[in-house]
């Protein structure tokens, strides 16, 4: 079948507060199929979170309005839904998990019991508490916690156990699509390389869909097929993992972004960082929201949006590239 | 050779805890030379920043000796100690608990000088603010600006130009840069570099990321439950890593380069251990796969594998 099981078109996402406006998503699409695996990659306040969750519909009813763009799941608009409906949808076709482990679990409940919780709402097949209890030791040990552990407490856990949990939790009803939030970042680098390299192995096992947000462009190289660069409610630059790492060309905020991060292989003396700060989502910058710290602003970038220059799968969002798409062909 | 800025031998620190002493820091030895930067790496709970405590004495060490221009500093009493804070500063991990929010950018950067009475008159004080926070790179109309009016990096300015308002000759740096973002994070690196290059200042910098004491160390020591597992200087240790542990621990950066993508790595299996009342042998050995029966028995000594490189790992010589 031709179509994506998520589809993201046009998606602007706005809180609202009686005293201002924060634009926290610009007009972003996507899609992804089956088995794939989307990175979202910025810095704090790109409006990463906020995008996944609107997936989830899980934005604060009170403040959060969504004035424009579908969310398409397997066809089917999202933001329609009635919330009766989602909550079906939740945890079972499409699962979250949340990026501190050591806040995402209830401290009073064994682990066995919340994952039992998961399975026992979702439970449209019917099946039986021991069929259940069975299912929660098979999740366990697909996460490569001993079963004997079931009965224990979050706190008697460590921290990359408790993430192992909370995994175990998100992919107890096999969803379809995972949203991971900055899994590892709570981590110490063996611990996150040992999940990452457990999420990668039922990401094959269970051919699920998932869209990894993170800060870490090593993360990206060794996980995501495809990536989005976000910055202030905009995907930037967006294409397939070789495009990010092998293209020549980049968006200026991706070409700092790489210049941030002191690199093991190569010496540098200093380091190329982005001056100055994300603007303020209350007040975006007039044309390209980047232009303000860009390198290579130009009279255009302050007055008008960049269109977007596309390469085969690759997408960049500068004027830096506009009117070159004809030079390619 | 000239004498070390800053030296330890055997330093510990341990805790009392209901199950018995934690040990923090087990007998850490290290050499700092002046105007040179010690990497100080290691996972959570290894001990480096209670290491990085001790040696001001923020933390009183449990035994051992701290050395600073040859002095033993943990012969000092309080009046003296005081004094030679003056000498010894820390920038702490986290931005947002570490200042004072009840006051201004200016106060909170005037406070050590105020403190330490290292001037006579407030104008000499906020002369020397104004200086500093120029240093820094935070513009002079931020002066009465309070700290949750700032962001991330700002404050991390502030801390930074705290530290540096006593002139200090060593500043212990607690993982200055992992609560920001990475463009954020090359700013501050790209300062401290500036500051120690400009003031000849002498750094011990603790973190967790290696990519970023690559960047910014002379020296780094890799640190596994409260002991110095490996010391080397920063391109050899990357080279040529020796001990288990610490080619667990680099096998396990995720690299931004797709010719990486489908190595497998070495990944290191379990958790670190409890440090409360721990085993004897080596500490890394529950973990270690070339582990061999004599490494539970006894601690390996720190052997030199190469010039200026120092192992604990005992494993080769057998």
């Amino acid at each position: 079948m031709s179509e994506k099981l998520l589809q993201v078109k046009n998606l602007e996402i706005q809180y609202k507060t009686d005293l201002e406006t924060v634009y926290a998503v610009n007009g972003i699409s996507f899609a992804l199929d089956k088995g794939e695996t989307l990175g979202i990659v910025g810095e704090t306040g790109a409006g990463k979170t906020t995008a996944a969750l609107s997936i989830l519909r899980l934005l604060p009813e009170k403040t959060a309005r969504i004035p424009k763009g579908e969310i398409l799941f397997r066809g089917e608009n999202l933001l329609l839904k009635p919330e009766a409906e989602m909550r079906s949808t939740r945890g079972e076709q499409i699962s979250m998990i949340f990026q501190d482990p050591m806040t995402s679990l209830n401290p009073i409940l064994t682990v066995g019991d919340q994952i039992f919780e998961a399975l026992a709402f979702h439970n449209d097949t019917g099946m039986t508490r021991e069929q259940m209890e069975a299912r929660v030791d098979e999740t366990l040990e697909l996460v490569g916690i001993p079963r004997s552990r079931k009965r224990d407490y979050p706190h008697q856990f460590s921290g990359g156990m408790k993430q192992r949990v909370v995994i175990a939790i998100a992919l107890a009803c096999e969803p379809e699509l995972l949203i991971a939030d900055e899994p590892t970042t709570a981590l110490d680098v063996t611990i996150q390389a040992q999940v990452l390299a457990m999420m990668n192995d039922l990401k094959h096992k269970l051919n699920t869909a998932m869209i990894l947000i993170t800060h870490d462009l090593g993360i990206v190289a060794q996980t995501c097929d495809h990536v989005a660069v976000m910055y202030a409610g905009e995907f930037v630059e967006y294409g397939s993992v070789f495009d990010l790492f092998t293209a020549d060309k980049h968006h200026p905020y991706t070409d700092g972004l790489f210049g941030s991060i002191p690199n093991l292989e190569v010496e540098t003396d200093r380091l190329q960082p982005i001056d100055g700060l994300m603007p303020d989502p209350t007040d975006l910058p007039s044309g390209c929201k980047f232009s303000p710290r860009c390198p290579k602003c130009m009279d255009i970038c302050t007055k008008q949006k960049p269109t977007t220059y596309q390469n085969g799968t690759h997408r960049i969002a500068c004027h830096l590239y506009s009117g070159k798409e004809v030079e390619e062909a | 050779m000239s004498q070390p800025l800053l030296k330890t031998v055997g330093l510990k620190k341990y805790f009392k805890v209901p199950g018995g002493f934690l040990h923090a820091v087990d007998g850490v030895d290290l050499e700092i030379p002046r105007g040179k930067t010690l990497g100080v790496v290691g996972e959570s709970g290894c001990g480096k920043s209670t290491l990085g405590r001790s040696v001001l004495r923020l933390l009183e060490p449990t035994e051992g000796q701290v050395f600073f221009h040859g002095e033993d500093l943990l012969a000092y009493d309080k009046k003296q100690m005081r004094q030679m804070r003056q000498k010894l500063q820390i920038i702490f991990q986290d931005p947002y608990s570490s200042i004072n929010p009840r006051l201004s950018v200016a106060e909170i950067i005037a406070e050590p000088m105020i403190v330490n009475k290292t001037f006579g008159s407030r104008r000499e004080i906020f002369a020397r603010v104004e200086q500093l926070m120029d240093t820094v790179g935070l513009a002079k109309r931020l002066a009465t600006a309070y700290p949750h009016e700032l962001d991330g990096g700002r404050r991390q300015r502030i801390g930074v130009a705290r530290a540096l308002a006593v002139n200090p000759e060593f500043i212990v740096c607690d993982e200055p840069v992992s609560a920001l973002d990475v463009s954020i994070q090359a700013q501050i690196l790209n300062l401290l570099m500036d500051l120690q290059r400009d003031m000849g200042l002498t750094y011990m910098f603790i973190t967790h990321d290696l990519s970023v004491v690559k960047h910014i160390s002379d020296e780094i020591m890799v640190m596994y439950l409260g002991r110095c597992v490996e010391r080397a200087p920063s391109r050899e240790l990357f080279k040529n890593p020796t001990h288990p542990y610490t080619k667990g621990l680099l096998s396990a950066i995720p690299v931004p380069d797709l010719k990486m993508r489908d190595k497998t790595i070495e990944l290191l299996k379990g958790e670190v251990a409890s440090p409360i009342n721990p085993k004897p042998g080596c500490r890394f050995a529950p973990r270690c796969e070339q582990a061999i029966p004599q490494c539970f028995e006894q601690s390996g000594e720190m052997i030199e594998v190469a010039p200026g490189h120092f192992c604990s790992c005992g494993c080769k010589r057998a």
